[in-house]
This record gives C-alpha cells, sequence and structure tokens, in this order.
C-alpha cells in the first residue's frame, strides 16, 4: 500500500461510497480491513470472498478473474464492504465519521413535527444482507422511519446493522427518549372522546410518565 | 413592464412553467379561471377546488372581511376572472392576488368539512396526494393535511396519521411554506368520523426498542414497558364498557386475548427481494 496517493487514483472504496444513494456509506480504514480479525465469519457468507476482498483494497488479482465473473465478483465486493462497513461503525474510528454526518443531518431530520427537527440514524432491523433495506432511527421518539428520498431504496439495512444507532446514542450521550406528545385531534376546538369510533387509541406510544402516581408507577415496571 | 395578458387566439399555456400566466382555453367555463390557475401552482396540490356557489354565498364568507382586504374585488377575482380589460398595475394585482389566495385558504378551511368538500378531500386521501406516514409500523398509510391553529400565520400546515395519530411535517419544503389555516384544526377529525367505516385503521402495537448486540437498552425499554402499561389500562377501560378493540376498525393489531399478532415473518430472499416498503404502492 502507500503508492495510491497520486492524486488520478479513486480507490475502490471512496468511487463506492461516492456513487448515487451511497452517502450513508462511510469509507472504511485500509487498516480495519486488513485485520483479519475484522473480518471473522465472513468468507463463509460471501462467495467469491478472497477475490471481493482484492477488489476492495485494489489489490491485483492472484489469479485473473473471468470476464463473466467479474460482476459476481463486484456484486460480492459491494455486500462484504456492506457487512465490513456494519462492523467498522461501531468502533470508535467508524462512529466518529458518522458523527461527522451526523452532525450535519446528513441522515435526515425526524419527520414528527414534535421532535422538532431530532436528527436520524441509519438503522438495519435486519443483520442478513438481501432482508430489508435501510431505515432511520430517531433518539427522541424512538421510532423508526423511512427515508423520504427514494434514492435510498436500495441500501441494504445489515451494511449499518441492528446495533449501530444504540452503540451510537451511547457513545456520544444521546441515550435518552426525549418524547413530546403531539396534540389531540379536535373538533371545533373539543377533544373526541375516547369512546367515539375515532376516539383516540395511540396515545401510550408517545406518553411520559408526568403526574406522581405515574411516575410511582414508572418506577415499578422494572 | 411585461405585458401579462396578451389575446391570443390560440389556447396559450403556461410556457416558462411558473404558473404565472392565465390559461385562456376559449371553450371551458371561464368562471373556474382563478381557481384552476391556484390549484395548478406547484405546492397547492394539498388544495381540492372549492364550488363557485359555495363561495359566493354571503353565509360563507361571514366574519371573512376582517382578515382580507377589498374583499368584492377580491371575491371577483375569485370567481370571474379579473376582467382582462380592467386596468391594474402589477402593484396592485399582486396585492390582490395575495389577498384572493388568503380568501380562498380561508374558504377553504371552512368548505372541507362540508359534505361536498369532505368527499372532495376523500378522493384525494385515497390517492395518497397528501403523501404516506413515513413511520415504519405506519406501513405507508396515508396521510391528511392538519392546522394546527385555524388562524392565519400561526403554523404553516401539518400531516395527521390516523394510524399512529401523530403529527408530521411535509416532506416537500413547498408544502411546508402553505398555512396551516387554510386547512384548519377540525379537518382530519371530521374527515375521519364521516368516513370512518372505511379509512379508519387497525392500530399497530409493534414498536421498536434500540438494541447494542440484541440487548434492549434499558432507559428505553423501561419507559417502552410503562407506555404498554398505559395501552393495556385503555384496552381494560374500554373492554369493560364494551368496545370490542381486538384487531378490529380503530382497535389494535392483538389477538382477543390481548396478546400482540405476530409480525409478519420475513423471509430472507435475493437482494432484488427485499423489502423497501415503498415498492408495494
Ligand atoms: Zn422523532
Ligand atoms: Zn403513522
Amino acid at each position: 500500500m502507500g503508492e495510491n496517493d497520486s492524486s488520478d487514483f479513486e480507490t475502490w472504496i471512496s468511487n463506492f461510497c461516492s456513487l448515487y444513494g451511497h452517502d450513508y456509506y462511510v469509507e472504511v480504514g485500509q487498516d480495519f480491513i486488513e485485520d483479519d480479525f475484522n473480518l471473522t465469519g465472513l468468507s463463509s457468507i460471501v462467495p467469491y470472498y478472497k477475490e471481493a476482498l482484492d477488489f476492495i483494497l485494489d489489490l491485483e488479482p492472484e489469479h485473473e478473474i473471468k470476464i463473466k465473473d467479474q460482476a459476481l465478483v463486484q456484486q460480492s465486493a459491494e455486500v462484504l464492504y456492506g457487512l465490513i462497513h456494519a462492523r467498522y461503525i461501531i468502533t470508535k474510528p467508524g462512529a466518529q465519521l458518522m458523527n461527522e454526518k451526523y452532525s450535519k443531518g446528513q441522515f435526515g431530520c425526524c419527520p414528527r413535527y414534535a421532535c422538532n427537527g431530532s436528527k436520524l440514524l441509519p438503522i438495519g432491523i435486519n443483520d442478513t444482507p438481501g432482508v430489508e433495506t435501510v431505515r432511520l432511527f430517531c433518539p427522541d421518539c424512538f421510532d423508526l422511519y423511512l427515508p423520504t428520498s427514494s434514492r435510498y431504496l436500495n441500501i441494504d439495512g445489515a451494511f449499518f446493522g441492528s446495533t449501530f444507532p444504540g452503540f451510537f446514542i451511547k457513545m456520544y450521550g444521546l441515550d435518552n427518549p426525549n418524547l413530546r406528545p403531539s396534540d389531540d385531534l379536535k373538533i371545533f376546538g373539543f377533544k373526541i372522546h375516547e369512546g367515539s369510533n375515532v376516539g383516540s387509541r395511540m396515545k401510550w406510544l408517545r406518553a411520559t410518565p408526568s403526574t406522581d402516581e405515574e411516575l410511582r408507577e414508572f418506577d415499578e415496571v422494572d | 413592464m411585461a405585458p401579462e395578458h396578451h389575446q391570443f387566439a390560440q389556447p396559450q399555456q403556461d410556457v416558462d412553467g411558473d404558473g404565472d400566466e392565465y390559461i385562456s382555453d376559449s371553450g371551458s367555463d371561464f368562471n373556474e379561471q382563478w381557481i384552476d390557475w391556484f390549484l395548478g401552482i406547484k405546492g397547492n396540490e394539498y388544495f381540492c377546488d372549492v364550488d363557485v356557489d359555495y363561495i359566493l354565498d354571503k353565509f360563507n364568507l361571514t366574519g371573512l372581511n376582517t382578515e382580507v382586504e377589498k374583499m368584492s374585488k377580491v371575491i371577483d377575482m375569485i370567481t370571474d376572472g379579473l376582467d382582462e380589460e380592467y386596468e391594474i398595475g402589477d402593484k396592485e394585482r399582486d396585492h390582490l392576488e395575495a389577498n384572493a389566495n388568503k380568501l380562498y385558504g380561508l374558504i377553504h378551511q371552512r368548505y372541507i368539512i362540508t359534505t361536498k368538500g369532505l368527499n372532495k378531500m376523500h378522493l384525494k386521501y385515497k390517492n395518497a396526494d397528501f403523501g404516506y406516514c413515513y413511520r415504519v409500523y405506519c406501513e405507508l398509510q396515508h396521510l391528511l393535511p392538519i392546522g394546527l391553529s385555524d388562524h392565519v400565520g400561526v403554523s404553516t400546515v401539518k400531516l395527521y396519521c390516523p394510524k399512529c395519530e401523530d403529527i408530521y411535517n411535509p416532506k416537500s419544503s413547498r408544502h411546508a411554506q402553505i398555512d396551516g389555516a387554510y386547512f384548519g384544526t377540525t379537518f382530519p377529525g371530521m374527515f375521519l368520523q364521516t368516513f370512518a367505516a372505511e379509512v379508519m385503521p387497525v392500530h399497530p402495537v409493534e414498536r421498536y426498542i434500540p438494541k447494542i448486540f440484541g440487548f434492549n437498552i434499558h432507559q428505553y425499554a423501561k419507559l417502552a414497558r410503562w407506555q404498554e402499561l398505559q395501552r393495556n389500562k385503555q384496552i381494560k377501560r374500554l373492554t369493560e364498557s364494551g368496545i370490542n378493540v381486538a384487531n378490529v376498525m380503530n382497535g389494535y393489531n392483538i389477538n382477543p386475548d390481548g396478546s400482540p399478532l405476530k409480525p409478519p415473518v420475513v423471509s430472507s430472499g435475493s437482494r432484488s427481494r427485499m423489502r423497501s416498503s415503498r415498492s408495494d404502492k
């Protein structure tokens, strides 16, 4: 390594991260990928593992890859990179890079009015690749939202993983639900009765204990 | 000064796309020109068309003369289109225009809670003209516009989700500039009451608790458990007053014994079959 500093050389990783819709990804440090320990178990998940890893690290393949296999290796390289990415962002340097994006609001803001523009974090509800696309987590209402732009419709959630937002909010001390309940629905200024066929059913979802009795109740739920 | 209203023999299109020219398609109902133009402006997709008859009925405009200047001229503008021969300067036209927008918006607030208006908004709702709820567990529930106040200038329009009963910001910045008073505080409640049998959803009880390597984060898990307790108390209260809430309209997606219905099992598959949740539209 080290000879890739010529200005017109774009690494596989920086190219991958600059593709359309890939702006949620950070560039995984080369040293992280080169440490075999960090890749434990991935060789049995990703086909063409060795070749894919060479792609990611911009290494000449040991054996020439047949033209018909090139697309498959490229696809494997993307899955492999994604899975490494999910592990990298729950390390300190990875989380720091994610924090740069988070601070700029690059993962978007909570669409919930009462959350007042609280910044979101990407999450994969499922850690297996190919199951579900990326979702967004709001640390204030601890709810999950779909990205509003269609460019993220093909981004695999597993490439961010289910642990990332939890890890991130712990690391940066954002791990406090901060629910501001929304107003009740009213008709000509009057609250709709609970027993009505359109009466409120979801208040619990945004409720926080506030009265003495509720606080006592809250202490006892453990 | 650019002449705004040339007389063309041919129907004239809004060539530059910024919606500032009247389309004079000679054959159609001349009376609806201003409203058609207004509804065609990008960002005005949430509005429905208010009947001219409704606007011309003085009773429906009660109290609005304190909100709008040059009321009768503005009404003429909305219902007739301003006479093309009528000589006014750009400044006055802009002033009238702004007042016309405001008057139309305030009439709209009243109109959409009438039977006719509700029906028009129902069509728009079915068509998802107000967008979808982006909350994952709401599964692209269609939204309804809501005003946080009935007075102009207090806050912009928001969106109400009948499934999670929460209020959201519009996704598009154009919609985020529209005054909430033009939809009002009463509309969603009235809408749901009117079309309850058809539109009231079953409420999802699934929710997410942040985890680290599969373990719940304590602060969130504790609050979630307390919230669940509140839900169970409500279920008990409703059941005791004879209201069935097990997997029915405006109930919860729970079994008759109160346990949550299992969320659909997600099978692992190829990436192309990945659940993207918006491909199902
Ligand atoms: Zn939120
Ligand atoms: Zn919702």
